[in-house]
């Protein structure tokens, strides 16, 4: 990491206007602008409020399952040889994955703001399923667009999001898959912005979004740093984590940002390798435009048209990333890698056959950059790895790969 | 003064108001164009939006995302719409073009570049629905500094002391956004259109054009009657739609609609 940083101002960013350096900011049409605006402003009074404070903390803690443990991953790291593999169990939260950190999050503020009606996009399904799963509980309506091929990818987790009460779009324009929905979220708030709270997913999107994203997510970073320090006795070395739209990397990350000597790694989804040009690699393969209400890295072609991404994870199939990581990216106080459909999946049998623990693909990818990294690093270094949700969903995509149908 | 405004002053000294027509450049194929725009103004526009068209159109109904589909089918590129807008002007130096999208593609090859290839095409300005005026102070810098017109929405959710601000930024027109939704959705009230229309001109003298939920000659009168320019876009596209395999009605067909909403706002 370059040592000329200052790295208390870049733990405060976003700035006024939600920049985070030349990224962020809030690229939109402008009927949304008045919703944004109230949206930030309710955020920062409520965030600040001790009352919501509580009531989201006794979520996380009653509700969600939290504290997650921060499992140290003893028999891989042996498999492995090298540094000590921990693993932040954000699979063991309610439903299967850190996204319900941020819809819990989101939810309230749908809540103090009095709107009747949520709606989401989704890619694995996850998000969608964290964002019924709330509404149902808070009897809100709720709307989860999701693009048509992650319909039939995810098919589960489509039918859990209706049993939850949810109505799901499947989204056919475009590629079919998380930007699409996206789109089609949008479309949906533009429309209905009066009675609607949108709920994103990821650290992504106009201003504030990726800035109360991160906050909400940001459990998982504090959690993390208490335990290193209490189980271990210092920091980690190394933070690992998957970047889709880059909630659950930034979650874990941001706490340690003013922690110079724990370097931070977010992988991308490498697809079928980064220079056959099928993958969702943004960060690594992409270039700064505009997209989804913000400035960030993203994948498009010399014409400025978005590109199709390929990943065997839905989660992480998209061509954006949220503003946050670029930045961390340009300065490089963070650094971004990729990991291969392959790898992932090796990665994926793995952990399921030495710790008994089956990762989402998504997480898969953190995974199979942790087991390459502690390789090079010594026995008594250690990295976190965010396991970012649970394999359930992606049963029937690991069989497919096997040419089982079950 | 730049073409839009010598339009817009000689509507008014003729006691008229704008017909301004959008259709997606390359849509359904790039030959069909330049013809289309011809077209148009023959049938009675005034000023003309092309849209460039864009992979992720978040602001538009289903009828504009299927045009940007079939331009970009035929690879349309911000780089070739500059070319048919240079074609355009072979012919006519008279009619204004704005040209209407997402910012992306201009990010892309970046500000610069794209005001002086616009300018040298014959732009005479440029709505990019996903640029506010709170991220674009260098963007209008650079097209002010080439004479390109920077015009910006407002929407029925826009407030007043926001209203000013984009007032004092925008230049050319205003386009107000009828209906709280994408393009092509539901029908817009002209009363309402009227109340807002009067708040922002204590704002500001430049003209008021509206648009979305513009259907046919009696709703493009309505609005006339309220507002400095009438904008009218999925009803055009539609049409265009219907006509994906018949290349040579598409001109004569299109511009029927106009020349309808046209004798219908001058009578
Ligand atoms: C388990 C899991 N991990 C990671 C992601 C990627 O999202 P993000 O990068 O915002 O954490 C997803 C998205 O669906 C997911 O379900």
């Amino acid at each position: 990491m370059p040592t000329n940083i200052d790295l208390k101002a870049l733990a405060q960013l976003p700035d006024s206007k939600g920049h985070f350096g030349p990224y962020g900011g809030r690229f939109v049409s402008e009927t949304l602008m008045a919703a944004l605006k109230q949206l930030e402003e309710t955020y920062e009074k409520l965030w600040r409020d001790p009352a919501f404070q509580e009531e989201f903390d006794r979520d996380l803690a009653h509700y969600v399952g939290r504290p997650s443990p921060l499992y140290h991953a003893s028999h891989l790291s042996d498999k492995v040889g090298g540094a000590q593999i921990y693993l932040k169990r954000e699979d063991l939260n309610h439903t299967g994955a850190h996204k319900i950190n941020n819809t819990i999050g989101q939810a309230l503020l749908a809540k103090f703001t009095g709107k009747p009606r949520v709606i989401a996009e989704t890619g694995a399904g996850q998000h969608g399923v964290a964002t019924a799963t709330v509404a149902a509980r808070l009897g809100l309506e709720c709307k989860v667009y999701m693009g048509a091929e992650d319909v039939q990818r995810q098919s589960l987790n489509v039918y859990r999001m209706k049993l939850l009460g949810a109505e799901v779009i499947a989204v056919e324009s475009g590629t079919r898959t998380l930007k699409d929905a996206m789109n089609e979220a949008m479309r949906d708030w533009v429309t209905n912005v009066d009675d609607t709270f949108y709920i994103i997913g990821t650290a992504a999107g106009p201003h504030p979004y990726p800035k109360l994203v991160r906050d909400f997510q940001c459990v998982i970073g504090r959690e993390a740093r208490q335990q290193c320090l209490t189980q271990i006795g210092r920091l980690p070395d190394a933070l690992v984590a998957c970047v889709g739209g880059g909630s659950n990397a930034i979650g874990l990350f941001h706490p340690f940002i003013e922690d110079a000597d724990v370097k931070m790694f977010g992988v991308e989804a490498g697809g079928y390798g980064i220079q056959t040009g099928q993958h969702a690699a943004p960060l690594s393969a992409g270039s700064p435009g505009v997209l989804h209400g913000n400035r960030t890295y993203l994948m498009s072609d010399d014409a400025g048209q978005i590109i199709g991404t390929h990943s065997v994870s839905a989660g992480l199939d998209y061509p954006g990333v949220g503003p946050e990581h670029s930045y961390l990216k340009d300065i490089g106080r963070a650094v971004y890698v990729d990991a291969t459909d392959d790898e992932a999946m090796d990665a994926f049998r793995a952990l399921t056959r030495i710790e008994g623990i089956m990762p989402a693909i998504e997480s898969s990818h953190a995974v199979a950059y942790a087991m390459k990294l502690a390789k090079e690093m010594d026995k008594d270094q250690t990295i976190v790895v965010n396991l970012s949700g649970r394999g359930d969903k992606d049963i029937h995509t690991v069989a497919q790969i096997d040419g089982i149908n079950i | 003064m730049s073409r839009i405004s010598t339009s817009f002053e000689k509507l008014k000294s003729e006691g008229r108001k704008a017909l301004i027509p959008y259709v997606t450049a390359g849509d359904p194929a790039p030959s069909v164009t330049v013809g289309l725009l011809h077209g148009l103004v023959e049938a009675g526009a005034d000023i003309i939006e092309l849209g460039v068209p864009f992979s992720d159109p978040m602001a538009d109904g289903p009828v504009i995302q299927l045009a940007c589909e079939r331009a970009l089918q035929h690879n349309t590129r911000l780089l070739d719409v500059l070319d048919m807008v240079a074609e355009f002007r072979k012919q006519d130096t008279v009619t204004p073009i704005v040209l209407m999208g997402y910012l992306n593609p201009i990010e892309i090859i970046g500000y610069k570049r794209f005001a002086d290839e616009a300018k040298k095409a014959g732009v005479d300005g440029v709505l990019t629905v996903d640029l506010p005026p709170e991220e674009s102070d260098n963007f209008n810098q650079i097209m002010r500094a080439h004479g390109i017109d920077t015009i910006y929405l407002i929407a029925p959710t826009t407030e007043d002391e926001r209203i000013k601000y984009i007032c004092e930024n925008g230049s050319g027109y205003l386009y107000y956004v009828s209906v709280k939704g994408v393009t092509g959705s539901a029908s817009l009230n002209v009363q309402e259109v009227a109340d807002k229309l009067e708040d922002i001109r204590q704002y500001t003298d430049i003209p008021l054009g509206v648009g979305f939920g513009i259907k046919d000659a009696d709703s493009a009168k309505a609005v006339s009657a309220v507002a400095d320019g009438v904008i009218v876009g999925s009803v055009l596209v539609n049409k265009i739609a219907d006509l994906v395999k018949e290349h040579g009605q598409i001109a004569p067909q299109v511009s029927a609609i106009i020349k309808d909403m046209r004798i219908a706002m001058d009578s």
